[in-house]
């Protein structure tokens, strides 16, 4: 399925081709089909969203580019050329961080730990803290984060402060494309806002943003392209623009006509 | 000693959200953080200070400076078992054998090199080879079956108390020669009070270099420095607290060189702790194993390395025990070791549930526990008081912390 979008929709169009492709790739666990023959492209300057209900196969997708789960058939391909990922290290290295749901961060450790955790900057056998603490604040600059102090324990941060770390983290080894999995699920709407704001800068800083999520009413706000996942399948690629219950209809099933659809 | 001079890095960046609570400097806050600091071994502190007044007040001779020399004597054995429990505490898990352990260690020295007639420097190699071993295995069955450790070392807790035995033989107590340098060393060997002071004063100035070495990279990377009345005050307050050991302790015998040991053992494990990748992974995996996981952390390698060197730790306390006593027995690592080990770590300040608590809580938690043991024994209480005031100690202990904790929570 290639996403030739329609003429007229507002969507900034890359000069080079996608950085990661899925083609045709599928996953089963035991008896259950998690992704069927599934197509997409991810383009660096958008954030592809994509939603589905419960079980259709978003955060399998996400773990497919975050290197935690092997498909069983298909290609994933990056800058066109086909690759293995299988370990979230190996995505890292090709360029793709993931934030995942859980964002794994360890909350007795302070900021900085937690960004470097697994990746410390060294010195003679011992910790930089100088060097760590540096770009920890490099990186939140960036960000334009809000951050009380990068010495307190991530466990005294709000939920959307705590998101923003996850985000940080990933962005430390400089990734082409991010992945973030239901990065909203927990979050008030305040923080909420927060979070979209920060998908946005992402992608104003070149970066392609794949974002996983059920709360469709969120993405429209972001998202460039929004895939819909239903039942393991692709169900269709829709413009950001695309109405909330045309989107609601597509990913439960309720067909409508859809004029976002191509 | 270890609060660490880097928090509150206080720059606040143009905020999406409103203002968040500015960084608090000032003298209150120095204090609140020794107090309430992730690491704050304050609260223990103050509580050593209450043991210390209500001994004295009951047993004058306790504060004389020959039974603080005692004291120091008294608490290198467990201590160095101790500090092995807080790296395993410390990762998450726990070892209930380490009494087991050390005795066997002591039964390996003491057979080897009076029965055997081994170089007593081989005794040692041995034994703490032993420990080591007995780490490895608990790690290996801990990470690769992913059995408990409470179990495991439950398991070894009996199993190494036969080894022990069955090493020691019918007779069931070796002596060690008298005249040996170890025997000796453990037991008379004191720093000549010069070498005590010149090591205070490297100690201090250490101290006082790293402050400012790391003051001066902070400023010029531009981050937040601590500002210079906190450096003057904690490198005023370490020269007073050696000061006042050392100076004291020498109008005695003096300083053991077992002790010296002992701390520089803790200071190796603090450093190892705080500095360096290690000691980060170890807080990490106890605090959040898989997230410690998916951040690439190699959790297996540092729990088993955790393991090892509590077990390693052991051992070199039960060959401690050994040449204090000047014998290995049935008793030796026996009854209530592993309880006191794991008293004194709590007691310290690490916490049973892993990812919190510091090396020093060995050193502080083992004076608390010593302390009332010897207090009591100057006053002629037996055995059973001594039992029923420390488990007090040791509520009283968890008690303080807890409420310190949810105070620094809810604040």
């Amino acid at each position: 399925m290639n996403e030739s979008i329609e003429p007229g929709s507002a969507l900034p169009r890359t000069p080079a081709g996608p950085v990661v492709s899925l083609r045709g790739v599928s996953k089963r666990f035991g008896g259950v089909r998690a992704l069927v023959d599934v197509d997409v492209d991810v383009h660096e300057h958008e954030v592809l969203a994509v939603v589905g209900d419960n079980g259709a196969g978003k955060s399998t997708l996400a773990g497919v580019l975050a290197g935690a789960h092997r498909p069983d058939s298909g290609q994933v391909l990056v800058d066109g050329a086909p690759v293995v990922l299988d370990s979230p290290a190996a995505a890292r290295a090709l360029g793709i961080a993931t934030v995942f749901q859980e964002l794994a961060l360890v909350n007795d450790l302070d900021v900085v730990e937690n960004l470097f955790l697994g990746h410390e900057v060294g010195r003679g056998g011992f910790l930089d803290e100088v060097e760590m603490e540096r770009r920890a604040w490099q990186v939140l600059d960036q960000l334009a984060a809000s951050v009380p102090s990068v010495r307190d324990p991530v466990r005294t941060l709000s939920g959307g402060q705590r998101q923003v770390i996850a985000v940080a983290r990933a962005l430390l080894g400089s990734p082409r494309v991010v992945v973030l999995d239901e990065p909203t699920a927990s979050l008030g709407v305040r923080q909420t806002a927060q979070v979209l704001n920060l998908i946005t800068r992402l992608r104003a800083r070149g970066h392609a943003v794949v974002l996983v999520s059920h709360q469709a009413g969120d993405l429209q706000a972001v998202a460039d392209r929004i895939l819909v996942l239903r039942l393991g399948r692709v169900h269709g690629t829709y413009t950001g623009e695309t109405s909330y219950e045309d989107l609601l209809a597509a990913m439960t099933g309720a067909v409508r006509p859809s004029p976002g659809r191509r | 000693m270890n609060a660490d001079g880097m928090r509150g890095g206080g720059r606040t960046l143009a905020a999406v959200d409103p203002a968040p609570e500015p960084p608090r400097v000032g003298p209150g806050a120095v204090l609140r953080q020794w107090f309430h600091g992730e690491h704050g071994v304050a609260p223990i502190v103050v509580g050593l200070v209450l043991v210390w007044v209500v001994l004295a007040a009951i047993a004058p001779d306790f504060l004389s400076a020959e039974n603080l020399v005692n004291l120091t004597l008294q608490s290198v054995p467990v201590g160095v078992i101790a500090l092995g429990v807080v790296l395993v505490l410390l990762v998450g898990q726990i070892d209930l054998s380490v009494g087991s352990v050390s005795g066997l260690a002591a039964a390996i020295v003491a057979v080897g090199t009076v029965t055997a007639g081994w170089p007593f420097a081989l005794g040692v190699l041995v034994a703490l080879a032993c420990g080591m071993a007995v780490g490895l295995v608990y790690g290996v069955l801990s990470t690769r079956l992913g059995l408990p450790s409470f179990v495991i070392t439950l398991a070894g807790l009996l199993f190494f108390a036969g080894v022990q035995l069955r090493v020691l033989g019918p007779l069931g107590s070796i002596n060690l020669p008298f005249e040996s340098w170890f025997v000796r060393a453990v037991q008379q060997g004191f720093l000549d009070p010069r070498v005590a002071w010149v090591l205070v004063a490297v100690w201090v100035l250490a101290y006082l270099g790293t402050q400012i070495w790391a003051r001066e990279r902070r400023r010029r990377a531009e981050l937040s420095c601590v500002p210079w009345s906190q450096v003057v005050l904690r490198t005023g307050a370490l020269a007073l607290v050696l000061s006042a050991t050392v100076g004291y302790l020498s109008t005695a015998r003096g300083v053991g060189y077992s002790v010296v040991l002992f701390v520089v053992l803790v200071i190796i494990a603090d450093v190892a702790l705080r500095r360096t990748r290690w000691g980060r992974s170890v807080r990490a995996v106890g605090s959040d194993r898989r997230a410690a996981l998916l951040s690439g952390v190699a959790v297996h390698r540092t729990v088993v390395s955790c393991f090892v060197a509590c077990t390693t730790l052991a051992a070199l306390g039960g060959i401690l025990a050994a040449g204090r006593l000047g014998a290995a027995n049935q008793g030796t690592g026996g009854a209530d070791t592993y309880l006191t080990a794991i008293a004194a770590a709590v007691i310290g300040g690490t916490s049973l549930f892993g990812g919190r608590g510091s090396a020093w809580s060995a050193l502080l938690g083992v004076l608390v526990i010593q302390s009332v043991a010897n207090g009591l024994t100057l006053l002629d209480l037996d055995q059973a008081t001594r039992f029923m005031v420390t488990g007090a100690v040791l509520l009283g202990a968890i008690i303080v912390d807890m409420l310190v904790r949810r105070r620094r929570q809810e604040a």
